[in-house]
């Protein structure tokens, strides 16, 4: 059994983000980058996956040469091989969808791991876009996960609940906080990262089949305005709430 | 997980091998996932947290520079170093409890044990199932181990152990301790385990620092143990210097831990904390202390790395670890009470690490040998002249 983890290189939440001079793109200056938080999930679900049910794990990422050092932290939790997809592109989540779903195929992966968004572009497709081109199923958003022998159960979060649905690999999980507690790399396992080997490929040429306008940040937060400190301002807050900002 | 934060004003980053920096930044995840949240709780209840042994023992950080057939990471000593830095910036306590389980245990039984002492211990003890601890120091004998009165008397089949010891971390949660004790005069080694008849290990208490680590006084009473007890290679105070010394390391670098977390809360404050309508950072005087807090914190990382690399190279000195002992904790004492003094009133409430980490220091500053006998070791070597006595 061959398991897949997709896994995504994208700024730290704690970074300040601002708009680079094409206004097309982030400044990268000064930002530091991680493992997309949602696909550790995805990589501990895939190692927990391996223990319970054997086989062999990949780390499949798209990206340049910085995409490495996530990478090699998700083989120092202790997935065996390493792909990367090898491009300075900026693609759109069709396109990463294509070229990861080439990439699932060549390495003939039946259970296939993504987070369920990743926290740079926030499109939240690409897991579910692969699953349609490679014809897998897919269930989105996961938070409880057993799979025997061909049939998996999967509990997903929905507004409100949950929901449990069952269905058969092939399959593609993408992974949703809650699911997993991700395991640190242990030394040993940084030491045998080491020996590891980051498959380097050039993927096919792609084209966007959306483009990027431009990027703006949002507007400047109003400062807050203190109508009152008792009891007797709530009648004018009802009033704002109603009239001014039109909540209620 | 977040993104590494700590200092590198320099770019000492790029003196680092990729995996020197994956381990640093692992044990920063740990300590900012395990240890932060927790250990107020603790160090207020004066409690070693027990329950993140298994997970520091999962990490590989005890014994972490011996070799892999015995469980361990076999890795570099600045590897070594920067855990030890990281787990400080958590508490003092949980690096001391490390360092007594590599440097001071772990070590001497690899370095003074036999084979068959070295299979048996050193697995259990690097996955955490066995804690030790190293009984030096006795209540009269504290920069003056030479003097010690603990005694072993040869018997037919193995010791017999008498004597008292003091001021020992994890001793009362500890399954072995490593007893230096006179054979006919000579200071040698022996593992003692805690359920052996006669020993005793008491806690310390009202400790108004390190209160998130177990201190203890261990009491021998005729306390008789097998030949095979005795680590063979141990001769004289010598072989437990050389423990200290790779403990004292362990510190230089864990003090630097507490300063650059002392720093970055006192230099986040001090740019939120308005007062006469701007941000405390905003005036010269604050700005004077963060620089001077700054460029400290740079010096030891320098000197931690230069040693770190000696030792990795078998070139380093007893007198190079004490210089960086010395001057680490002094400094990170130092910077604990001029980051106290940013926060203002603030400074003195559990919301802030940095009272914890100053009362801490206290400690970290006389263990190891004091600030002053590490001043008279480096005074010999450069003079000549013992001035101990």
């Amino acid at each position: 059994m061959k398991i897949a983890v997709c896994l995504n290189h994208v700024p730290d939440t704690a970074s300040k983000i601002s708009v680079g001079q094409d206004n097309q793109s982030i400044d990268t200056s000064g930002v530091t980058f991680v493992v997309n938080p949602y696909d550790e999930f995805a990589v501990e679900e895939a190692l927990k996956t391996k223990e319970k049910v054997g086989g062999d794990t990949v780390v499949i990422s798209l990206g340049n040469d910085n995409n490495k050092e996530s990478i090699k932290k998700a083989l120092a939790m202790g997935v065996d091989n390493a792909v990367l997809l090898k491009t300075n592109e900026i693609y759109d989540s069709l396109s990463v969808a294509k070229i990861l779903a080439n990439e699932i195929k060549t390495q003939n992966a039946e259970i296939v791991f993504f987070g369920k968004q990743s926290v740079d572009y926030d499109n939240g497709a690409v897991g579910q876009m692969c699953a349609e081109l490679l014809g897998y199923n897919s269930v989105s958003v996961v938070v409880g996960l057993e799979i025997n022998g061909n049939k998996v159960r999967a509990e997903r979060e929905i507004e409100g609940g949950r929901e449990i649905v069952e269905t058969e690999l092939p399959v593609v999980i993408t992974t949703q906080k809650g699911l997993n507690e991700p395991r640190y790399a242990s030394l040993k396992g940084i030491m045998a990262a080491k020996k590891k080997i980051i498959d380097e490929k050039i993927p096919e040429n792609c084209s966007n089949y959306t483009e990027t306008i431009s990027m703006k940040k949002p507007p400047a937060k109003q400062p807050g305005r203190i109508i009152g400190t008792d009891a007797t301002a709530v009648p004018e807050l009802i009033r704002l709430l109603k009239e001014e900002v039109k909540v209620i | 997980m977040s993104a590494y934060r700590g200092v590198d004003y320099l770019d000492l980053d790029s003196l680092l091998s990729e995996e020197e920096i994956l381990v640093r930044n692992n044990i920063y995840q740990f300590v900012r996932q395990e240890v932060i949240p927790v250990i107020e709780k603790h160090y207020e209840e004066g409690k070693f947290p027990l329950h993140l042994v298994p997970k520091m023992a999962e990490l590989g950080i005890f014994g972490i520079t011996l070799p892999e057939k015995y469980g361990c990471a076999n890795m570099n000593n600045v590897v070594y170093g920067l855990v030890m830095q990281e787990l400080e910036r958590g508490d003092s306590g949980i690096r001391s409890f490390t360092s007594v389980q590599s440097s001071l245990v772990m070590y001497p039984i690899y370095t003074f044990g036999s084979e068959k002492q070295k299979e048996y211990w050193l697995p259990k003890l690097a996955k955490g199932e066995v804690i030790g601890c190293f009984g030096l120091t006795e209540p009269d004998f504290g920069s003056n181990p030479a003097g010690m009165l603990t005694k072993a008397e040869k018997t037919d089949n193995g010791f017999i152990l008498n004597g008292s010891k003091m001021w020992i971390t994890n001793g009362s949660i500890a399954d072995i301790a490593i007893i230096w004790a006179k054979l006919e005069g000579n200071i040698r080694g022996f593992i003692v385990e805690k359920e052996r008849k006669g020993f005793t290990a008491v806690e310390m208490k009202g400790k108004h620092s390190l209160r998130a680590s177990v201190t203890s006084e261990l009491i021998l009473d005729n306390v008789e143990i097998p030949e095979e007890n005795l680590l063979p290679q141990s001769m004289g105070l010598k072989s437990a210097l050389m423990c200290l010394n790779q403990a004292r390391y362990s510190i230089a670098w864990g003090v630097t831990g507490a300063m650059i977390e002392c720093y970055l809360s006192a230099l986040d404050y001090s740019k939120s904390r308005i007062q006469f309508d701007k941000p405390i950072a905003a005036y010269q005087m604050t700005q004077e202390k963060l620089v001077y807090m700054l460029t400290e914190i740079t010096k030891s990382q320098l000197l931690n790395l230069q040693i770190g690399r000696l030792k990795d190279q078998n070139k380093v000195k007893h007198t190079h670890i004490s210089m960086a002992k010395r001057n680490n904790c002094e400094k990170a004492l130092e910077i604990a009470q001029i980051a106290r003094e940013i926060l203002g009133a603030n400074g003195i409430l559990n919301e802030y690490p940095v009272m914890r980490h100053a009362a801490n220091l206290h400690s970290v500053k006389t263990y190891e040998g004091t600030h002053e006998m590490h001043t008279l070791i480096i005074g010999e070597d450069i003079t000549g002249f013992q001035a101990f006595t």
